[in-house]
């Protein structure tokens, strides 16, 4: 119950790592191509998350400067704008030439 | 200023986070899942004021909830996707998917049992809210500038890329 | 009992903000105060629209319900509460419910940190303006539902059109804050006055940070660097008509367009969270507006017109505004008709005045109107924009869709950056003239 109560470092690993899973199996089972996205936009999340986290860690240790931790979330969250940008674009060119969002139906290259 | 039933928050946070996250992989309409991505988007901004770092989460709020989750509502409205609501949902390969998610799990399960002792608790020093958006702006403009000025060049590069993709005519 | 009233008290002589010192006592009553403050400012402003817009246009609005429709907005409530909920068919049930909900939420919770004095705010956060700025673009996400889910063409377009309009006017609002934002990290004092804050001191974005520059820096920020930081205003004052829907920018929910466009389908109380939501959005609007450029909670010239005797008259302007207001009310009272229909309406129109009167008095009080100057002035200058919202109304043509979306991009963007990047080389020119002159 302790453990429980106090909440440290290991809690927001705990959650992001769980965020993680989600979005990995969202990734991977779902056939809608925006539910894809929107996981990979979970897993990008749950990295900022884990970013965050050890950052609060390391300003306990080295002082209230130790900021790296968020700098870098703030260029994951740039880089998930636009990669979130040019998916949604590749998604509406697709959607455009074959009708259908399912990513088990991209297969022209198949043989 | 003293945290106030941070347990609380925490439990009541992240159980939105996880609930908004199995919402999203499993709703059959892509409006509910983006709803869903949005309270779990909008929870985590309040776990980053949790960990004192109110800048972050303001990003979050205006960049992801307020900016990509737009984005992705005007695509869902774009795409018709009134079909693909009566279609089956999951791959044929989701017990893949699921097993190969499972041991990722176990994976970090183990992980992260061997390695608790690493994380032992510190105090934090008082006062870490009041010049976060300064530091922040140190680091960004003094260490990382190059990266900063390579994220500039990558938004650039996503607005040229978004723009053709999804014209008709290029 | 007794620590309760220790904690209650322990608050009162703090120089800090509720949220700041950690008393949630003190923090529920200001949002308590707040909330109540922002529904009467809502009621008065929607019997304002309408008397002003009606006196613009050379008729008198409302006059039955209640002396000079005064009570014309209790009686709107009342109908809105009562009428029929109407869904449609094929609409998504959860998402048509949240849709309301999120556009209110988002125009509400921007008051967390909208600061009325200088310690007169719910908190004061270290992010204010950039909470203020994504909290209000969440009420996109509100609009977009809200269409989405009416499952109907017009209520589509006007999400859309609506939605891309709000996100474009968010780019220059940006820009224009930021313009703003800068300068608070100036000290030079004065109209033109740079001088870079040493390290260690630096400009901030919390609300209350900003006023309190302009205080150190002795003028506003909308005649700082003139005429930067007015035009920054300007693209301000153009983007937050646009952010918010309002006329000339209504072409979203202009109902000889698209019929009400996002919120066609919405009947009853629904349709009141909306234009709950629309005229806090406003409030906020302005109130960023006023923080960052019109100074806050200031009186005007506290440098030019210093020392006791003007410092007196200008404590005594909240009396005075009141004691006006009450002249107005019975001036009208007196040219009522002298029928005995109007008999009840003669009466409330005068007791109205009485109001307004006593509590014009009670602000002579010293005790008073020195607790209550920072409010006043914060107020006064939010209901000159919001005097200002109404007369755009009422004398703007409407903007065609791609005609609103060019000013946005084309003229209002490039003019921003422009803006930034003048203010920001008018506040380094003595570092810049130095580094050149070592050349």
């Amino acid at each position: 119950m302790e453990t429980m109560l106090h909440i440290s470092t290991l809690h927001y690993m705990v959650l992001s790592a769980a965020l993680f899973l989600l979005g990995v199996i969202g990734v991977l089972t779902r056939r809608n191509v925006v539910i894809v996205l929107m996981s990979i936009e979970l897993i990008l999340n749950a990295v900022n998350l884990n970013l965050v986290a050890f950052s609060h860690y390391w300003q306990g240790i080295q002082g209230p400067g130790a900021l790296h931790g968020q700098v870098f979330a703030i260029f994951v969250i740039t880089d998930a704008a636009a990669e979130a940008a040019v998916g949604l674009g590749i998604l509406i060119a697709f959607f455009r030439n074959k009708e259908t969002i399912n990513v088990d139906e991209v297969n022209l290259l198949k043989w | 200023m003293n945290p106030v039933a941070t347990p609380f928050f925490f439990y009541l946070l992240s159980g939105t986070m996880l609930i908004g996250g199995i919402l999203v992989i499993t709703r059959k309409n892509a409006v509910h899942s983006a709803l869903a991505l949005i309270a779990a988007l909008l929870a985590q901004a309040g776990i980053y004021l949790m960990l004192y770092a109110p800048f972050v989460a303001g990003v979050q709020i205006i960049l992801y909830a307020g900016g990509i989750m737009v984005l992705f509502l005007f695509v869902i409205m774009l795409v018709n996707l009134e079909r693909a609501q009566k279609e089956r949902q999951f791959n044929k390969q989701w017990v893949v998917g699921l097993a190969a998610a499972a041991a990722l799990g176990g994976l970090f399960i183990a992980v992260y049992t061997k390695g608790k002792a690493m994380f032992p608790d510190r105090a934090m020093p008082s006062g870490l809210e009041g010049q976060n958006t300064q530091k922040v702006g140190e680091l960004l403009y003094g260490q990382y500038m190059f990266a900063f000025e390579i994220a500039s060049l990558l938004l650039l590069v996503a607005i040229i890329g978004a723009v053709v993709m999804a014209k008709k005519r290029i | 009992m007794h620590e309760f009233i220790q904690y209650v008290q322990s608050y009162l002589d703090s120089k800090l903000t509720p949220g700041a010192a950690g008393n949630v006592f003190w923090a529920t009553i200001y949002i308590l105060l707040v909330f109540v403050g922002l529904s009467v400012a809502v009621i008065a402003m929607n019997w304002l629209e309408r008397k002003i817009l009606a006196h613009m246009q050379v008729r008198l609005g409302p006059m039955r319900v209640g002396p000079h429709g005064l009570l014309q907005p209790i009686a709107d409530a009342l109908k809105l509460l009562l009428k029929e909920d109407i869904i449609p068919a094929e609409a998504d049930g959860l998402v048509f419910w949240i849709a309301p909900f999120i556009v209110v939420l988002a125009a509400f919770t921007v008051f967390v940190v909208v600061p009325f004095g200088p310690t007169h705010a719910i908190t004061d956060m270290n992010i204010g303006i950039l909470f203020m700025l994504g909290v209000s673009s969440l009420s996109v996400l509100g609009i977009v539902m809200a269409g989405w889910a009416s499952n109907s063409h017009y209520p589509l377009i006007g999400a859309l059109r609506s939605s891309a309009q709000m996100v474009s006017y968010e780019v220059a609002m940006g820009l224009a804050v930021v313009s703003a934002i800068l300068m608070t990290s100036l000290h030079g004092a004065g109209l033109y006055g740079a001088g870079v804050a040493s390290a260690g001191d630096s400009g901030t974005l919390s609300m209350i940070g900003i006023v309190q520059a302009q205080q150190e820096q002795g003028v506003w920020f909308v005649f700082k660097f003139f005429p930067l930081g007015l035009v920054a205003f300007f693209i301000f004052a153009i983007a937050m008509v646009a952010e918010t829907n309002r006329a000339p920018f209504d072409l979203p929910e202009a109902e000889s367009e698209l019929t009400a466009g996002f919120h066609t389908e919405y009947s009853g109380f629904r349709w009141s969270l909306f234009f709950l939501a629309e005229y806090s959005a406003m409030i906020a609007v302005s109130s960023i507006a006023v923080t960052l450029w019109l100074g806050g909670w200031l009186r005007p010239f506290p440098n030019l017109l210093h020392g006791s005797v003007w410092d007196l008259v200008f404590n005594l302007f909240p009396g005075i505004t009141f004691l006006f207001l009450a002249a107005m009310c019975f001036y009208n009272t007196a040219r009522m008709p002298k029928h005995p229909y109007f008999k009840i309406q003669t009466m409330g129109l005068a007791g109205f005045g009485a109001l307004l009167g006593l509590i014009g008095l009670v602000m002579f009080v010293p005790a008073v109107f020195v607790r209550v100057q920072d409010i006043y002035w914060f107020a006064i200058k939010v209901a000159a924009f919001m005097y200002l919202y109404i007369w755009y109304r009422g004398t703007f043509p409407r903007y065609r869709f791609d005609q609103l979306m060019k000013v946005g991009w084309k003229i209002l963007l490039p003019l921003g950056l422009g803006l930034l990047i003048l203010t920001a080389l008018m506040g380094m020119r003595a570092e810049l003239w130095h580094w050149a002159a070592s050349l």
